[in-house]
């Protein structure tokens, strides 16, 4: 759907050359929801603005369906602009507009009828959930509900790809996840293909299929979502990872683990996509002469599936937890014994 | 009783020339607009990074406005004097003062208008581009409702000193209020004339004023 070929884009500073985005080539598929990460200064913004032609690349080429955005001017660029289709941080709504009359202005731009208009508006009032708001002006919403006004305005035109620019970033995590549920729920309904830029990897986590992660213009990591959080291999991208699992177990922590339960034998496993829903544990205690102890864990959700880390204390019979354990490693999920040295 | 405390006051005079300083203020304050705006448009699509940025016309735009915003109002009547006579084959009367008043007033306008514009948050502006709008669609849709209560703030402000530019044109014998307390009142040292003159004025003032200040928090829907 989205086509990237070394892509490079140069500001001019003061200072010099700025290279905000510097030779990236990458690919979004229809219908899938793509996330670009990096801190602020990384290009994402520059990266989702060539996207629409709001700018123009230095060198290299987008292509939307098809369609060169980075050649196109005029009117073709503006037809094509109206199918790219764009989300803000900071919403950018006309304050002077109610909530349709907001949403009504793109359906003016691409010159539909007012009668038409007005079906169309009610349609995206309730698809975005804002009924009953209509006449209010954007002062009176809240930050959610500016952003529904902003993805209603954006759907507005059928479009075939939206970007969203830090869309959420400006909200609370309550509502954060609101919105965020919204864009897959239009994402499915829709098959809409979405491309979002964001600096918080739960953004990442919860919605998108796959993810670019950007440092200094360039991505320097990128595929599926489960893959990035399972084995991150940058270090920018293990810091993100982090951002949402909280800091990898220092040896530390493991040492006072092991202080704390010095009994029998402490075990890591993780779990993959499909395999969380394997009833693993129940199967191991009804199976083994063992006790098992939770110490430590968690599940997090994406959107290709869940992956998770476990910590566990098997204790009983050494020979009971030895066949445990030898249980364990041949199921599908990765276990580690961890050692009392 | 006001006869006697005011003498001198020719009360269907005075009527005359509220009317002559009304139509003038307001015949300009419409011109102003409409110029001013255009000019304040302009300036700002052509500052740097917007979407006419150019350097030429900015500059060029921008040393108009300069230099006609600087000129004292008194100087600049007379320096239209040529100008006015060939466009209205005159240079007294209600008329004769209008060319000076626009271009003493547009100018000035232009200036808020820019202030407006630059007011407004640059996202929405990127918002439209990316819907696929049109310059002109920005304009018409985006930039002017947008920046509409301050485009009518400035212009009150701007009628405001129109007001008082008349007065000056009257001196030159535009006619108006300003004319009345300069030749009747001041020359002929009739104070109550003068006095009369300016309560009036301010009246007119505070009306613009008042009007200005509705329409403008009307229009405000932040």
């Amino acid at each position: 759907m989205i086509q990237l070929q070394n892509l490079s884009k140069t500001f001019k500073t003061s200072n010099g050359q700025l290279i905000a985005v510097d030779d990236v080539t990458l690919t979004v598929e229809q219908g899938e929801i793509f996330g670009i990460i990096g801190y602020s200064g990384a290009g994402k913004s520059t990266l989702i603005r060539l996207l629409n032609g709001l700018e123009k690349p230095t060198s290299g080429s987008v292509s939307v369906n098809g369609q060169e955005i980075s050649s196109s001017s005029g009117q073709a660029l503006r037809s094509a602009r109206q199918k790219v289709s764009m989300i803000f941080q900071h919403f950018n709504l006309l304050w002077s507009r109610t909530v349709e009359d907001n949403i009504s202005f793109p359906l003016e731009i691409a010159g539909i009828s007012k009668t038409k208009r007005k079906e169309r508006v009610k349609e995206l009032i309730e698809l975005v959930g804002l009924t009953g708001r209509e006449k209010a002006y954007p002062a009176q919403l809240s930050g959610g509900q500016k952003q529904r006004v902003g993805i209603a305005r954006a759907l507005a035109n059928n479009p075939e790809v939206l970007l969203c620019d830090e869309a959420t970033s400006a909200l609370d995590p309550e509502t954060t996840d609101q919105i965020l549920e919204l864009l897959v729920d239009i994402n499915k309904r829709l098959g809409l293909t979405i491309a979002l830029i964001t600096h918080e990897m739960h953004v990442i986590r919860k919605i998108c299929h796959r993810v670019a992660v950007m440092e200094a213009g360039k991505v320097v990591e990128m595929g599926s979502v489960l893959e990035i959080f399972q084995t991150p291999q940058q270090d920018i991208t293990k810091r993100f990872v982090e951002q949402v699992n909280g800091p990898e177990e220092a040896s530390q922590t493991i040492a006072h683990l092991i202080e704390q339960y010095p009994s029998g034998k402490l075990v890591k496993l993780v779990f993959v996509g499909d395999r969380t829903e394997q009833p693993i544990l129940s199967r191991l205690i009804k199976k083994y002469e063992v006790e098992v102890n939770i110490v430590q864990g968690n599940i997090t959700q994406t959107q290709n599936g869940a992956y998770g880390t476990l910590y566990l204390q098997i204790d009983g019979d050494s020979l009971a937890i030895d066949e445990a354990i030898n249980y364990l490693h041949g199921q599908d999920v990765h276990t580690e014994v961890i050692s009392h040295d | 009783m006001i006869e006697n405390l005011l003498p001198n006051v020719d009360w269907e005079k005075m009527w005359e020339a509220s009317l002559e300083t009304l139509y003038m203020s307001a015949m300009a304050t419409g011109f102003t607009f409409v110029i001013g705006l255009a000019l304040g448009i302009l300036l700002f699509l052509t500052s740097p990074h917007q979407l006419w940025a150019n350097k030429i016309v900015y500059w060029l735009t921008g040393a108009f406005v300069n230099i006609f915003r600087s000129i004292p109002f008194i100087i600049l009547i007379i320096l239209l004097i040529p100008f006015t006579k060939f466009l209205l084959d005159t240079i007294r009367g209600a008329n004769a003062a209008l060319p000076a008043l626009i271009i003493g007033a547009a100018p000035f306008y232009a200036r808020m208008v820019l202030i407006a514009l630059r007011e407004i948050d640059k996202g929405v502006i990127e918002a439209a581009r990316s819907m696929g709008a049109k310059t002109s669609t920005i304009i018409w849709k985006v930039l002017l409702p947008e920046s509409l209560p301050a485009l009518l703030s400035g212009l009150t402000v701007t009628a405001v000193a129109l007001v008082g530019y008349t007065a000056m044109a009257g001196i030159i014998g535009a006619g108006g209020l300003g004319n009345l307390a300069f030749l009747d009142g001041f020359q002929r040292s009739r104070e109550d004339v003068t006095i009369v003159s300016t309560i009036l004025i301010l009246i007119i003032v505070f009306m613009i004023q008042w009007i200005g200040d509705t329409f403008t928090s009307k229009a405000d829907k932040r």
